[in-house]
């Protein structure tokens, strides 16, 4: 690995010597690109977004963005890149902004980023690139604004109706086959697809896009947006074929028998986690897994579709994550009068993006922090009305260095709630490994693989994302699905 | 899209599809499921394989008319489409020589246990089915049952077909008279309720197959989990069959009835959408 790395920075120190990028450097003083501040996020009023599914951040103008990106000062060592998981040439694409090259910034970013729409919306920037940003770790200001940025080129791109599409090798007439069509899978895809391979995405469910479908809700990644990277995919020769459960409607060895080399299992994280305390199997409580199902990918909340939703007036999400936080306010815009998050722990402690946590409160939602469930009370019909909490605080540090929730005792309270919805996380998809009993698994139940390669214990099958981490964001299951392609190429061409 | 190739109408309300699924049709064994979406507006509903033609690539869903899926279904003709298939799903019933099996179908649930009723026979079973339904119109596939059955006994809510009376009658008779060593049974919630009762009273191990409320069917949204033996289990990943004795029935009962308003309604909408076309 160290090999790619010191091949990186030689390309990265290349591509800032090129005649433009020297120009603009020196086209203005370093002392007039500090002394702007970051651009500020538009965003749709919070009580409008509220009710409706518009996209809360309405994205940067030309302007803003072409402003913003004369801020970076293009940094003969740019840290920002070593935060990204795919390697963005992110000062690159900056630049090409500040020079009012926009197409060329997308293609920038497509070089190593099969869903750069995709990214610049629900990536944590906050704790990756920007947080290695030459402002943020030695001037301690406020990092450019990539993320912004990168959703400002991909836009851009999108709505020019002048899409590239990367360059794909001539065919090498290989077959390799995706099982499960969310970031990992996507972005394994596309780099396989430029390598020259026959790519096969097997997708469970009726729909591409695993997670950014059915999991992340309109108002924060619009389908379409999506949609639009898959095309892209697609006219680079990706097959997709959906309705397909590998395990299930076809074994690998009946894969491998019609002729595929190469498996790389991206199925994410499948079974919703539950408390297992008494009441939880009430009506009315759901985790967050159906409840975004059934409004995303279903479409519940739209007039004429059969899947119903709960509709709860009083709704309570348990969880503090970025799921707890996309069901909250889902539940909102389902009509709910008051919509509250039960969380463990303090808001410092929060898993969930500071932006997110920062526009639900906007819009109204209400944080119960260092409290906890401990039952649920249902009424005659078996519908939960009432949530008992106890409440919490904080004790040492745990194992993730967290400060860790402990029980207040004789503290418990009641409130009222009609709809509760679970968010603490889930447990990896257990379809791959019951199928595949030589497959080694971890104590978690998530696929081992080899750290460097994503190998598993069978050869010819490779893992990522959330099957192999359990939980974790788009960007690192994209990371891994890159990673990915890259040792099964490796693989596959040694096996020839 | 997976078209439809055959249909029989077995009443009113309960009809056969044969639909091309060459895949499902060829891995799909006893007690599997699939979730069928009919179109683009479509639910996801769990339906159990009744039956499959690895050669013609098709599979059977006998399916009833309950709510608004279930009636876009039943209305399609041969030569229409389903627009999305996804099976087989579920753990397959697990099929040895027991000795002597009790298989026991309500109603609809006649189709489900059809399937299981062959794989006991072709293990070597004595096999003596109970089938029951409210009237002789809704009493489905006997037939094929007795294809496969040392014996079948009929009953009706009614009378209007066999013998009257209520499945737990048919099952106690057979209990009376010789050793069962497996009991499999399937139906509404209601009847595998009372029906669990009478096996665990006579220590007879059985299993009951549940179709609870789903969405995906891969075990990610839980919306179908039931409390079996104090646990809580996932009948699309863990199931759809467990321990008849352990499962805590008026929970799923109660879980079943979750959405009943939102589906009456949605029921009427259909009804007279149908009507003014």
């Amino acid at each position: 690995m160290a090999n790619i790395n010191t091949d990186r920075t030689e390309y990265l120190k290349q591509e800032r010597s090129a005649p433009w990028r020297e120009e603009l450097r020196k086209s203005k003083k370093n002392k007039e690109r500090t002394d702007i501040h970051r651009v500020e996020m538009p965003s749709a009023p919070p009580m409008e977004r509220a009710r409706s599914y518009v996209e809360v951040n309405m994205g940067l103008t030309v302007e803003e963005a072409v402003v913003e990106a004369s801020r970076c000062i293009d940094c003969p060592d740019p840290t920002c890149v070593q935060g990204c998981p795919v390697g963005v040439n992110i000062p690159k694409f900056i630049k090409n902004i500040e020079r009012g090259e926009f197409l060329e910034a997308a293609k920038t970013l497509k070089d190593t980023n099969t869903l750069p729409a995709v990214c610049g919306r629900v990536c944590p920037q906050e704790k990756q690139c920007e947080s290695n940003c030459f402002y943020k770790i030695k001037m301690n200001r406020e990092p450019v604004a990539i993320g912004y940025l990168e959703r400002f080129a991909a836009d851009y791109e999108q709505n020019s109706g002048n899409i590239s599409v990367p360059e794909v090798a001539p065919s090498n007439g290989r077959k390799v086959a995706v099982i499960g069509s969310g970031p990992a899978g996507l972005a394994f895809a596309g780099d396989m697809a430029k390598l020259g391979y026959e790519v096969h995405i097997l997708e469970a469910l009726h729909e591409i896009g695993g997670v950014l479908k059915y999991g992340i809700p309109e108002f924060r990644l619009p389908n379409k947006v999506v949609d639009v990277e898959i095309e892209n995919l697609r006219k680079m020769g990706v097959k997709f074929e959906t309705n397909f459960i590998v395990g299930k409607t076809a074994t690998i060895d009946d894969l491998r028998e019609e002729g595929f080399e190469g498996f790389f299992v991206a199925s994410g994280a499948g079974l919703p986690r539950f408390m297992n305390i008494p009441g939880e199997n009430l009506v009315g409580i759901l985790s967050s897994n159906e409840y975004l199902t059934r409004v995303n990918l279903m479409g519940a909340s739209r007039s004429g579709m059969d899947t119903p939703v709960v509709k709860g007036k009083r709704v309570v999400v348990v969880g503090g994550g970025n799921t707890a936080m996309d069901s909250v306010r889902t539940a909102l815009r389902l009509g709910a009068e008051k919509a509250t998050i039960v969380y463990r722990r303090s808001l410092e402690e929060m898993p969930a993006r500071v932006e997110e946590v920062k526009h639900a409160m906007e819009e109204g939602v209400e944080f119960l922090t260092l409290c906890n469930p401990v039952e649920y009370i249902g009424n005659e019909n078996g519908r939960v009305k009432q949530v008992r909490l106890q409440k919490m605080e904080l004790g040492e540090p745990d194992a993730d260095g967290r400060r860790s929730p402990v029980v207040v005792e004789g503290s418990e309270f009641l409130i009222d709630a009609d709809t509760v919805v679970v968010s603490i996380g889930v447990s990896p998809n257990p379809l791959i490994p019951q199928s595949l009993p030589n497959l080694k698994v971890t104590r978690w139940k998530t696929l081992d693989v080899d750290p460097d390669t994503l190998q598993t214990s069978i050869p010819d099958i490779f893992a990522g994302g959330d099957i192999v981490r359990g939980g974790a964001t788009v960007i690192l299951a994209m990371g891994d699905g890159r990673k990915a392609a890259a040792s099964m190429h490796e693989y596959l061409q040694n096996k020839q | 899209m997976n078209k439809i190739v055959g249909k029989k109408i077995f009443s009113e309300n309960v009809v056969g599809l044969d639909i091309e699924a060459p895949r499902i049709a060829k891995a799909r064994k006893a007690g599997h499921f699939v979730i069928v979406r009919v179109d683009e507006k479509g639910e996801r509903i769990p339906l159990t394989i009744s039956s499959a033609d690895s050669v013609k690539g098709t599979i059977t869903l006998v399916i009833q008319k309950v709510g608004v899926s279930s009636r876009k279904l039943t209305s399609l003709e041969p030569g229409d489409t389903v627009l999305d298939i996804v099976g087989p799903l579920g753990q397959a019933t697990h099929v040895e020589n027991f000795g002597t099996v009790l298989a026991c179908g309500g109603g609809v649930g006649v189709a489900p246990l059809l399937p299981i009723v062959e794989a006991m026979k072709k293990a070597g079973n004595k096999v003596i089915s109970v089938i029951a339904a409210r009237n002789k119109e809704l009493l489905i596939l006997e037939d094929q049952i007795r294809e496969y059955s040392d014996e079948v006994i009929v009953l009706t809510d009614d009378g209007s077909y066999g013998r009257k009376g209520l499945i737990t009658e048919g099952m106690e008779e057979v209990i009376a008279r010789e050793k069962i060593d497996h009991a499999v049974i399937i139906g509404p919630g209601i009847m595998m309720k009372f029906a669990s009762m009478v096996t665990k009273k006579h220590n007879i191990p059985s299993i009951a197959s549940l179709n609870t409320i789903m969405v995906d069917g891969t075990g990610m949204c839980g919306a179908c989990r039931v409390t079996v033996g104090g646990r809580t289990r996932f009948v699309c990943v863990d199931g759809p069959e467990f321990d008849a004795a352990e499962v805590d029935f008026d929970e799923m009962l109660m879980r079943l009835n979750g959405y009943k308003a939102e589906e009456l309604k949605a029921a009427e909408e259909y009804s007279c959408k149908v009507a003014n076309k």
